[in-house]
């Protein structure tokens, strides 16, 4: 069979991308529930300030996609596939976003100590975060398999944030000064939420980009 | 659900008895645009001349099966293939007016068919010639011979001659790849607006042409004995996003072909 080198180039480029921007979402993940248990603000600047990388990466991604549909009218899989990376870029920007969100929550909480030792909340940013690694493995490997077994564990996560909304009410009532930190900490956890919901969305596309359906999860 | 002008029923076409296409079943709606796609010697060409029984030209042609328009049988016994011609157009590769004015090339056929009166016959030129989107450029030079019209303006003059005998059915064999490309895309704008009242089969080596104009797209291709087969059938839109078939995927994306 012969190969068409330059859009499999191109192809092979975009998903390096696309897995390059999952890394530094990940990273971003991780580095701004870190910065959140320390309250370190020094740290939650460069987490900001890591986002324009993030957007910047997604806006290569999206050009590059354009760039090969305009020059090489890729069809049927391989355009499914560059709308899937199109659609992924979208929504890893969208997760750094609540990342950035985050951080800038940190910031506004670290005149204070923190309300109470985390527990759930990095529970759920490890559980979004390996989530994430599983749909970009499934991205990778053309799982559809894969896909589907890393939105299953969306259910964990909304249930880590009704638990986290419950105790932190739990707190407001019993004492309204905690109500500026505790409000916070509700919208680090809806924030973390998100960045699950975004996974699945992910995982959609994976199963659009290798069956050609277009089906909801969850 | 669409309604079907045209069908072949396991049809099969020999060369000196050996079998260019085989096995040929398929269902051409009305009204609609089907395109015929595969790589070059999959029998794209004598599937389309099955449908207004050009292969009878080609003495050692045989056909089996069935080929269906309007429920009467191409093949049958009592078919008139003048009448079969007339009411199933032709347009071809290379632009092929008669050497003769732009307003004998469409009058010809109506001619032929007895029309005598000079005023009808103006009427048909101009509905014609306004049909394939010709009349404004022409209507200044109407007796002026058809050859000195750019290679576009010929092929829309084809059009519209074969638009003259009043055919339901439009067969294009790959009718813009001697065009350029500004051309082309009037020619395929001309097909969109044709579509509304014909049915058009066309022919197309140019896979970005076939996903721009058709409604259907059907992809045949030879296996290694050289016959040509039908490998999948289906809406223009599912066959060029999502094929069922993986020569199909790999014909589509350019992994042959």
């Amino acid at each position: 069979m012969q190969a068409r080198v330059m859009l499999e180039r191109d192809l092979s480029a975009i998903r390096q991308d696309v897995l390059r921007l999952g890394g530094m979402v990940e990273q971003a993940i991780d580095r701004c529930i870190e910065a959140l248990k320390r309250l370190d603000v020094e740290m939650a600047r460069e987490i900001i300030a890591f986002d324009e990388e993030i957007n910047r990466m997604r806006y290569q991604i999206e050009e590059a996609c354009l760039e090969t549909i305009a020059t090489q009218q890729p069809m049927a899989s391989d355009l499914r596939a560059i709308i899937a990376a199109m659609f992924c870029a979208t929504n890893l920007e969208r997760m750094g976003d609540h990342a950035k969100s985050i951080a800038k929550l940190t910031i506004e909480m670290a005149d204070e100590p923190l309300l109470k030792p985390l527990i759930d909340i990095p529970r759920m940013a490890q559980i979004a975060k390996e989530m994430l690694r599983q749909v970009l493995e499934a991205y990778v490997e053309h799982d559809p398999e894969k896909a589907r077994a890393a939105v299953a564990r969306d259910d964990e996560v909304d249930a880590l944030d009704e638990q986290v909304y419950r105790e932190l009410i739990t707190y407001m009532m019993q004492d309204p000064r905690t109500i500026f930190r505790a409000t916070r900490l509700l919208w680090i956890s809806h924030n973390l939420e998100r960045i699950a919901d975004r996974v699945t969305n992910i995982a959609e596309r994976v199963i659009f980009m290798v069956t050609g359906e277009l089906q909801e999860l969850n | 659900m669409e309604e079907i002008v045209l069908e072949t029923q396991n049809l099969t076409v020999y060369y000196n008895g050996r079998p260019a296409i085989e096995g040929i079943s398929l269902r051409i709606p009305r009204r609609r645009i089907t395109a015929i796609i595969g790589p070059s010697g999959c029998g794209k060409s004598t599937l389309l001349r099955c449908f207004n029984r050009m292969n009878d030209l080609i003495p050692s042609a045989r056909v089996t099966g069935r080929v269906l328009f309007e429920g009467v049988d191409l093949y049958g016994p009592d078919v008139d293939v003048v009448e079969v011609r007339r009411r199933i157009g032709m347009v071809f590769q290379k632009p092929n007016p008669f050497p003769k004015s732009i307003y004998e090339n469409v009058a010809f056929g109506p001619r032929i068919q007895g029309i005598r009166d000079r005023r009808r016959l103006d009427e048909i030129v101009e509905r014609c010639l306004r049909a394939a989107a010709l009349w404004d450029e022409v209507k200044d030079k109407l007796h002026q011979n058809a050859l000195t019209l750019s290679g576009g303006q010929q092929q829309r003059l084809c059009i519209a001659r074969a638009l003259a005998t009043e055919p339901e059915v439009l067969l294009m064999d790959e009718p813009a790849s001697a065009l350029d490309p500004i051309a082309t895309m009037k020619i395929e704008d001309l097909m969109r607006e044709l579509a509304r009242e014909y049915t058009i089969v066309i022919v197309t080596h140019n896979m970005q042409q076939a996903a721009r104009v058709s409604d259907y797209t059907a992809f045949m291709l030879a296996g290694e004995d050289r016959v040509g087969r039908l490998i999948e059938f289906g809406p223009t839109q599912q066959i060029f996003t999502r094929p069922r078939d993986r020569r199909t995927e790999d014909y589509i994306t350019g992994r042959f072909g």
